[in-house]
């Protein structure tokens, strides 16, 4: 036992030992690594008509991306990804060649390049409170040879030049709250008419001189009853807003500075009266009203009159409207029926002229339509053609023409939540898996071109032939288990409550599926996907069955809402079952149980603190019956400051008697004060984490146990002044205080703090140790640190006798109730970046030495070794020590251009890193994802267990084949002297 | 309960008499505590039971109070704070007082010092709920305010612990209170040592507690070294051994060269003398040559 533990301390020592840079070579980009470009969802799309432009769309989404795509192919020309706080507000297009967007609640306004994406300019506004923001690019307005964009935003209206950005004049409305709904602007004036409402009960026109932004004229009215807010232009002059009561339509005139109200009950018009919704597509002289699930299409007269024209029970999704020949013009709606969507682009003068019907087979995965966006095109045969790009309910992006998908985008994939990874299924005898790829000829040939490409002697044909070889390697893309464990499939829960499986080997989505509510209920029509959880894994019992995972769901964003509980087959992609829970989800916690069917055993916390066993089975219920009085949980509750730990107490007493269910009762808290700490960050070990060796061996051949708990809970805190962005406070008023607690008794085993420093805190777990990354205003820098925590208790069973005689503590059962003698060893070093989020990297046994996974503020992921930050680092080791692996101490870690695993990508917007074992122990999976995927398989330790892809076999045989004949040969020639020295 | 430990607290504040009797009282404990320094803090000793904590006010010595009169009465107040148990989900109910000063620094922190803790025996019916624990395996929780100024503060501070790590000799009981200030952050409550797994069923012998008491405030983080001279100092301590290394001796070099060379040198020397052997020899060779062949032969048969 004790042997073995050396042996395996001394091939770590040896593993770690050996200098490790990871590094690629270019030929050897994409082998192994595949990169996805996404974009999010769509808010706005922009179609540009003139010559250049026709063949791109310009549009901007919700994950803050403005972007120009190919409308013929669906690709990205240029994107460029805005930060997380810089909302994209509007998108339009000036001088027919600037890309203009307004984000930052209409605080900052930036010009891009058509063509290219290069910024031309940008212009920082004014802002003095917050307000909604307006983007107008008025198409004709033209003063002193310059034009004009008009924005508003912060209470201020500015015009700015859309030549070179500048600010031509600003007007402030900030005294009277003021808030601007709508810039008009009547062709061939230079006036421009600027409608807003005053504390929602006053509209107020102002005329507005483009040239000075001096008020030429103003009115105002008020409107008793006061306005919803929603407000929906129909025409230069007029726009129809909704009052405070939802009932009554208003139409607002302003023509020549008059404003007029007219009035209009919506019962009068349609007879099933209810609250109305006005839609937002834009028809001219028409707006759509949705009263009681009913779409109703109300034209405005010439007067302000409102009639209905057309009225639709079915949910159908609108364009706007665009000019068409012959002063008309048209819009798209897009409604579903059965496993098909209809498109119809009609003229709003005379809704029974359809100029396209269309209809298209639709994925039942997709969803719903959610946005239409259209554009015109002149046909061969010089007629109007349509084209329409649509938004599903699951983010995906689709340009539909000619009645047919021309090209389609997944664009959830750009809002990913969660991650998990599942194995392939296994191979079975009578599939032709194995099938080697070619005839042994042509097998041959390849090895000889790539002994070719090792020896420098091959012909640059040649090397493009092997680079061809080597992307298609060896099967990497088949859809099964593969010896090594490199083909995966990465599950991916997205925003949009989809989930993706992913193949490791080149990024192609195997399977998709949208989340159902299994209720059809109105209130909870599609859940929102929380989290991800492995539900079953099969590999002792039950191996017949699929596993399955457990997707978490919640009908609202609400934490109070009811949970959906979705099982989906992992193989299949299909969902074997799912249940509308009716409690609350808070916390989804997988027990360490499994039963028969090797399904896992959860427990779900809800708001009332009652917890929830699943799968609701007897056989569940007798094992958990079981553990009762081992089952503890914990809570943070980030907005008190309290953490509390709880213990099952008993079934749930209520009205309705649930034997799965169980109240708990509070048996520990840790309650930080609020005046000078806030909970800013919570981390703990990830449960599956394997710890090969127990203990670390110091160079006096000293033992020291690592304090492995599963346990653990580490928690930062910041005072609440520091708890806003870096530099807003002084280092005298910012603390940053790290804790290790111990979640069954509460026990504070460690706590440190950090005089002067400042969040956010980003921070990784793993073994017995945490790494953590914050901010020191003292230093003006970041700094990371390192916390190992060892066990004390262990510490006598270092002599091999007692390890011998059997006289060692190493077997007792661990009990958290016991005084924890904990021995904590930190390490602080600057680190120059700043760092979006940190991950580590995962083996099979643990063996390997690990490396940090940084996700760097450039969006880019660098792998640091662990070495860099060990707390026994010394300015100068002793030789031992450095025979050991321990680096000399420098003041800060080390930022290796080679060891950036992304090499050239960026994973734009990167939110998380994920890392998941291979069956190979030097190997892992790292999954990287933000708007951006981005997959590869890191060596932290090199391949020291496998042979290389580019591995000459080749070689080898020859020099075998070789060697045999030489042998052969030799053997011959020696018999035959031999026999001529007998004869002599 | 609250307004007993504020009348308490008042009372030390404005009556200054009082307050030196109720420091002479520490004194005298503080004086005990110097052979029980288990933990190195201020702990109480459990042994002495609380009575003669509460009798012990009348009697006063006046050097303690002349040492005393040096410490500003307005920085350094004396504070109660009470412990309370339950047993299982029963209610809590008082089980002891920690008495302590509080210390207000110049720079405005407060910090608690020469902590004391006095606990009450249990009762009989505490005694016979606490065996009812001990059967069922069920928790024994304690609790304390999360300010010492103004209790319970925000919220109180729970722990608690199984039952059955309590009974040893008597009852061992370990508190270790993390402090912020005046704020009790956390509190961790359990047996001295170690609590065996199973849990054995023991009557503890005393129903008496042991207690040992500490207080803990966080730790400064060690500022990051900052060291640009050390480095280049370092880095001409790694030249000068690198020097060292190069004046290594000649074998410890070469010594990879000079053991294929010996080896070689060895070989023509034993082949030289063979050949001096063979050509004297050479006349004679027949004799082992008819020899070898002669026992060649059988093996070709």
């Amino acid at each position: 036992m004790a042997m073995a533990i050396r042996v395996f301390l001394l091939l770590l020592i040896f593993l770690s030992s050996a200098i490790v840079s990871f590094s690629l070579y270019e030929d050897q980009v994409g082998l192994m690594d595949w990169h996805q470009r996404y974009i999010g969802k769509v808010k706005h799309a922009v179609f540009h008509t003139q010559k250049t432009g026709r063949k791109r769309v310009i549009v901007s989404t919700e994950e803050n991306v403005v972007a120009s795509l190919d409308l013929r192919l669906g690709e990205i020309f240029w994107r460029h990804v805005l930060g997380t706080k810089d909302a994209i507000d509007g998108v339009d297009i000036a001088l027919g060649k600037y890309v203009i967007t307004l984000s930052s609640e209409g605080t900052t306004l930036r010009a891009w390049n058509l063509p290219d994406g290069q910024m031309v300019w940008e212009t920082s506004l004014h802002s003095a409170q917050h307000s909604k923001s307006l983007l107008s690019v008025p198409t004709n307005l033209k003063v002193d040879k310059d034009y004009p964009i008009i924005v508003f935003g912060g209470g201020y209206l500015h015009a700015v030049s859309a030549i070179d950005g500048e600010v031509l004049w600003k007007k402030d409305f900030t005294e009277e709250g003021f808030e601007i709904q709508r810039v008009l602007q009547p062709p061939g004036s230079s006036i421009i008419y600027v409608l807003g409402f005053l504390n929602s009960s006053e509209a107020v026109v102002y005329q507005i001189d483009s040239k000075s932004g001096e008020v030429v004229a103003q009115k105002s009215m008020v409107f008793p009853g006061g306005f919803s807010g929603e407000i929906s232009s129909v025409s230069n002059d007029k726009v129809v807003v909704l009052d405070s009561t939802r009932s009554i339509l208003v139409t607002i005139g302003f023509l020549d500075g008059d404003i007029s109200f007219q009035k209009t009950q919506i019962s009068d018009i349609v007879e099933d009266s209810g609250k109305a919704e006005i839609l937002s597509p834009l028809l001219s002289n028409m707006l759509a009203v949705k009263v009681n699930k009913r779409t109703i299409f109300v034209r405005v007269g010439g007067e302000g009159k409102l009639e209905v024209v057309d009225s639709l029970s079915d949910e159908i999704a609108m364009s706007d409207s665009l000019p068409v020949a012959d002063d008309q013009e048209a819009f798209a709606s897009v409604h579903h029926e059965g496993s098909k969507i209809h498109l119809m682009v009609k003229l709003v003068n005379d809704l029974d002229t359809v100029l396209l019907r269309e209809s298209i087979q639709m994925d039942q995965h997709r969803g719903r339509v959610h946005k239409v966006f259209i554009n015109n095109y002149i046909r061969t045969d010089r007629t109007n053609g349509f084209r329409a790009l649509i938004v599903m309910e699951d983010h995906s992006l689709l340009l539909l023409q000619q009645g047919a998908i021309v090209w389609s985008r997944e664009e959830g994939l750009a809002s990913v939540t969660d991650v998990t990874t599942v194995e392939l299924p296994v191979a079975k005898d009578g599939v032709s898996v194995a099938k080697v790829e070619h005839t042994l000829l042509e097998w041959l040939k390849g090895h000889m071109l790539k002994l070719k490409g090792s020896l420098l002697l091959a012909s640059p044909e040649e090397v493009v032939a092997i680079q061809e070889l080597r992307l298609k390697s060896s099967g990497k893309n088949k859809l099964t288990r593969d010896h090594n464990g490199f083909r995966k499939l990465i599950l991916a829960l997205t925003r949009a409550g989809k989930l993706f499986a992913l193949h490791t080997g080149d990024g192609r989505i195997v399977w998709s599926m949208l989340l159902n509510s299994p209720s059809k209920s109105e209130a909870c029509e599609r859940p929102n996907g929380i989290n991800l959880y492995q539900w079953q894994v099969p590999h002792h019992h039950a191996m017949d069955k699929n596993p399955s995972v457990l997707v978490v769901g919640r009908c609202g964003s609400d934490s109070s809402a009811p949970g959906v509980l979705s099982f989906v087959d992992v193989y299949t992609g299909k969902e074997l079952s799912s249940s509308d829970i009716g409690h609350s989800v808070v916390q989804v916690m997988p027990l360490p149980f499994t039963d028969s069917t090797e399904q896992r055993l959860h427990l779900i916390a809800d708001t009332d603190g009652h917890v929830h066993l699943y799968p609701k089975t007897s056989e569940a219920l007798s094992i958990f019956q079981r553990e009762f009085q081992n089952v503890y949980w914990y809570t943070v509750g980030a907005d008190d400051g309290i953490i509390r730990g709880h213990a099952m107490k008993s079934s749930c007493s209520g009205e309705t008697a649930d034997e799965y269910c169980f109240s708990t009762r509070e048996l520990w808290t840790v309650v930080f004060p609020s005046e000078s700490e806030k909970i800013i960050s919570t981390l703990t070990r990830k449960p599956n984490e394997v710890v090969h060796t127990q203990a670390k061996v110091n160079t006096d051949q000293d033992l020291l146990y690592k304090y492995v708990s599963k346990n653990l809970l580490f928690v930062a805190t910041v005072s609440p002044k520091g708890a806003g962005e870096i530099g807003s406070v002084t280092p005298e008023e910012s603390s940053l205080v790290v804790y290790l607690i111990d979640t069954i008794t509460g026990r504070i085993l460690h706590r440190l703090s950090h005089q002067g420093c400042q969040g956010p805190v980003h921070a990784v777990f793993s073994e017995n140790w945490v790494v953590y990354h914050y901010f020191n205003l003292r230093a003006h820098k970041y700094e990371v640190t390192v916390v190992e925590i060892y066990d004390q208790s262990r510490a006598e069973n270092k002599n091999v006798w007692k390890l011998i005689l059997g006289k060692h503590n190493l077997t007792a059962p661990i009990t958290s109730y016991s005084r924890p003698e904990v021995l904590t060893k930190s390490q602080s070093y600057f680190f120059a970046q700043s760092v979006k989020t940190i991950a580590v990297t995962s083996t099979t046994k643990g063996i390997t030495s690990k490396q940090l996974l940084i996700g760097t503020i450039g969006d880019q992921i660098l792998a640091l070794d662990k070495r860099f930050v060990d707390p026994r680092r010394t300015l100068n080791p002793s030789q031992a020590e450095k025979e050991e692996g321990i680096i000399p101490l420098t003041d800060s870690l080390p930022i290796i251009p080679q060891s950036y695993v992304t090499h050239s990508l960026k994973v734009e917007g990167l939110r998380g890193i994920v890392a998941a074992p291979t069956k190979l122990e030097s190997t892992t999976h790292v999954f990287a994802y933000g708007v951006d995927l981005f997959y590869t398989r890191l060596a932290p330790s090199k391949t020291y267990d496998s042979l290389t892809d580019d591995f000459s076999y080749a070689l080898l045989l020859i020099t075998i084949v070789a060697l045999v004949a030489a042998i052969y040969i030799t053997w011959v020639l020696s018999e035959k002297k031999e026999l001529s020295e007998k004869w002599r | 309960m609250t307004k007993f430990t504020l009348l308490l607290f008042f009372s030390c504040l404005y009556l200054s008499s009082f307050f030196f009797f109720s420091f002479s009282v520490a004194f005298q404990s503080d004086e005990l505590l110097l052979d029980d320094e288990e933990f190195g803090l201020e702990g109480a000793n459990p042994r002495s039971p609380e009575p003669v904590l509460t009798a012990s006010p009348v009697s006063s010595s006046p050097t303690p109070t002349i040492r005393k009169r040096y410490s500003d009465p307005d920085l350094d107040s004396k504070i109660q704070f009470t412990l309370e148990h339950a047993f299982g989900d029963s209610d809590f109910s008082s089980a002891g007082t920690f008495s302590a000063r509080l210390k207000t620094w110049s720079h405005g922190g407060q910090t608690l010092t020469k902590l004391r803790f006095s606990r009450n025996e249990f009762s009989d019916e505490e005694k016979d709920a606490f065996k009812n624990l001990l059967k069922e395996d069920d928790f024994y929780r304690i609790r304390l305010p999360s300010n010492v100024i103004s209790p319970p503060g925000r919220e109180y501070v729970i722990a608690s612990v199984r039952a059955r790590c309590l009974p040893r000799d008597g009852l061992d009981e370990h508190i270790v209170i993390h402090m912020d200030g005046a704020n009790i952050l956390a509190v961790s409550y359990g047996s001295p040592g170690a609590c065996q797994y199973p849990r054995q069923l023991n009557l503890p012998r005393k129903w008496s507690f042991n207690s040992h008491t500490i207080l803990k405030s966080s730790e400064q983080a060690p500022r990051t070294p900052i060291f640009t001279e050390e480095i280049l100092g370092s880095s001409e301590n790694v030249e000068g051994e690198a020097e060292v290394l190069v004046e290594k001796s000649f074998w410890a070099k070469y010594w990879m060269y000079l053991i294929p060379l010996g080896l070689i040198v060895m070989n023509a020397v034993t082949q030289a003398t063979n050949m001096a052997e063979e050509q004297p020899a050479g006349s004679q060779g027949q004799a082992p040559a008819a020899i070898q062949r002669g026992s060649a032969a059988p093996r070709r048969r």
